[in-house]
């Protein structure tokens, strides 16, 4: 059993690209369903707008790939108007089926063969990163964490991916402690009573969806830059439903929460991984056959996650952060 | 708690001078209306749950709105305050054309309302929920929110008039506790409270007295009495009669959204329309069962 490896690569995988991609989705939505209530079943959706607003104009308009972050604000915005304006003054189910909906229709029109030119279709794009490469130094330096070999535009990745985590963070947590985040947090808990007090709920329900979808589009950009493509299977409806179970594991409405959620999630998926396959490869223990096939035998890892989640619902449903007493006074 | 203005409470209070010149008929027109309605109809398929011809509210009064249930009363109260659309009708708050408008709007105007079940926000503390209710507050716009300089003075403010508010309702000590962790009867004196933070020149209460324990009541009374002599216009549906023919100067009753009689409480005890409406007009029959 070779431990030093299981656990360099599942600390890896703890700060890598994955968790800082996840993290930010959790955080947008964070803001959305911890502070506001609103159900956003499409947040893929916006980590696609993030990922395929870098990687387009990059290889087919031949732009700047630092120019396209500012970009990434205004189409993960305008993503966000195009799915609030008509749900927005309906009841929050309305919400959670159109963007559920919404995310799925723009996978499938980034992996249709009809605009391969533009979008990749499903190889998706692949080689629109050079700015990055460029930008930083010794990108292809050979660093080490214990055991986990990393090159340096991994490292460059990582620091740019916590530096937006940090910065948008440190905006939720200024804008939630502050009278704003008090009227979002009142939207949660009853709408009708925040209009009763003269607060315009649809407007800031929508600032609300544009903030938390920006945020995880922020997210599809460090996943694209990360792995070096943007790829429509990256951003498979489950994404979204990790990004929930992050939320969920870290504490919902609480400004850290979905970091460590994140890092704690996919600590725990690659370390599952790889002593699963520790077990199969170097122990050479097989799962009976009538049981679980080999080739399914790695998606244990989802079924442990899965499990330890239904745990926590149980004992802490309040999650790693959150404040037990507040969860309690449950309206729903 | 001896600073509470209830000293006026023994002695019967002096009606309202107008209240002598308004005729005790549905629809009458008085001196110096705050809320004026006409034609306001709402249905519901084929039922007509509202369908008041004519009302006004005199200013600076107490006004009770009773009638049995099903009678259209709260229906009233959420088309008045934006919160349901109506199918006709017309109405107008301190000269205000009021229709179609939104329901935060209305409560920017100075019209703001309770619920019927009460909506503490459970998960906010008790001085968050206050504070809540402060008007146009720098802090809630979008840009201003992130830099507290600039909304610091505003807070402390809006936090100590919703500490002196909950000093008044005697919630002082729940300051810091999660609104869902107060009774029933507190909840009901919290979002008075927090429908006061926003200065409101008339208040809607819908069935303040529900669920509120006896003990309670009275300083209840006293609080929607002290809404009035602050200058503010009080409209409030209620079941409980004993505190309509206390404290109300002017009694509206309605009955399958129409109103079928106005006047002060001591005419409207006696009217037989009234008693029909409530017992119903055969209320000698046997019916066979009691409900």
């Amino acid at each position: 059993m070779n431990w030093s490896l299981i656990f360099s690569n599942a600390i890896y995988a703890a700060i890598g690209v994955q968790a800082i991609g996840f993290a930010l989705a959790a955080m947008g939505l964070n803001i959305h369903f911890g502070y506001t209530g609103l159900l956003n079943f499409g947040q893929a959706g916006f980590l696609l707008i993030g990922a395929y607003s870098v990687a387009i104009p990059v290889t087919v308009w031949g732009w700047n790939l630092f120019v396209c972050l500012p970009f990434v604000v205004i189409t993960a915005s305008l993503f966000a108007l195009l799915l609030g304006i008509p749900t927005l003054k309906l009841r929050s189910d309305y919400l959670a089926i159109v963007t559920i909906a919404a995310a799925e229709i723009l996978r499938l029109l980034v992996s249709t063969p009809k605009w391969t030119s533009w979008s990749g279709g499903t190889d998706g794009i692949n080689s629109f990163t050079d700015d990055f490469r460029n930008a930083v130094p010794n990108p292809s330096a050979q660093y080490k964490l214990w055991k986990q070999p990393f090159t340096g535009y991994d490292l460059w990745v990582m620091i740019f991916g916590w530096t937006l985590v940090a910065l948008f963070a440190l905006l939720t947590w200024a804008l939630i402690r502050s009278p704003w985040g008090r009227v979002l947090r009142s939207i949660r808990e009853d709408e009708d009573a925040a209009r009763s007090l003269g607060k315009n709920v649809f407007s800031y329900k929508m600032i609300s969806l544009v903030l938390g979808g920006v945020i995880g589009a922020f997210g599809g950009v460090v996943l694209a830059i990360g792995n070096q493509t943007a790829n429509p299977i990256t951003f498979r409806t489950e994404l979204t439903f990790f990004a929930y179970a992050i939320l969920v594991l870290g504490g919902v409405g609480k400004v850290k929460g979905p970091i460590i959620g994140a890092m704690i999630f996919w600590f725990v998926i690659s370390f599952s991984q790889e002593f699963l396959k520790n077990i199969t490869d170097e122990i050479g223990w097989r799962a009976p056959e009538w049981l679980i096939t080999a080739n399914n035998f790695p998606f244990v890892r989802f079924m442990i996650v899965g499990g330890g989640l239904a745990l926590l619902v149980v004992f802490r449903p309040q999650g790693i952060f959150g404040n037990r007493k507040e969860q309690a006074f449950d309206v729903r | 708690m001896s600073a509470e203005p209830t000293s006026h409470e023994p002695a019967p209070r002096t009606p309202d001078a107008w209240i002598a010149q308004v005729p005790c008929e549905p629809g009458a027109s008085k001196p110096d209306p705050i809320l004026t309605a006409t034609g306001v109809r709402r249905s519901f398929g084929g039922l007509t749950a509202v369908d008041v011809e004519h009302l006004e509210v005199q200013r600076n009064t107490i006004t009770a709105l009773i009638g049995p249930n099903g009678a259209g009363k709260t229906t009233f109260f959420n088309l008045l305050t934006g919160f349901d659309e109506v199918n006709e009708g017309a109405w107008s708050f301190d000269g205000t054309p009021m229709r179609d408008i939104a329901p935060h709007r209305t409560a920017k105007l100075g019209m703001v309302r309770t619920f019927q079940l009460t909506k503490s926000l459970t998960r906010l503390s008790v001085i968050e929920n206050m504070r809540l209710g402060a008007s146009r507050q720098k802090g809630e716009r979008f840009w201003a929110a992130p830099f507290k300089p600039l909304w610091k003075a505003e807070e402390a403010a809006n936090t100590a008039r919703a500490e002196a508010l909950l000093e008044r309702f005697k919630l002082g000590h729940m300051r810091d506790e999660y609104a869902g962790s107060l009774s029933g009867g507190q909840r009901k004196l919290l979002e008075m409270a927090r429908a006061l933070m926003v200065e409101p020149s008339m208040i809607m209460l819908d069935e303040p007295m529900a669920g509120v324990n006896p003990a309670l009541k009275q300083s209840l009374l006293d609080h929607i009495r002290s809404l009035k002599d602050e200058g503010r216009t009080v409209l409030f549906v209620e079941h409980d009669m004993d505190m309509v023919h206390e404290i109300s100067d002017w009694v509206i009753v309605m009955a399958e959204g129409r109103i079928i009689a106005e006047g002060p409480p001591h005419v409207i005890g006696a009217n037989q329309a009234v008693i029909d409406a409530y017992l119903g007009a055969h209320q000698n029959t046997d019916i066979g069962m009691s409900s």
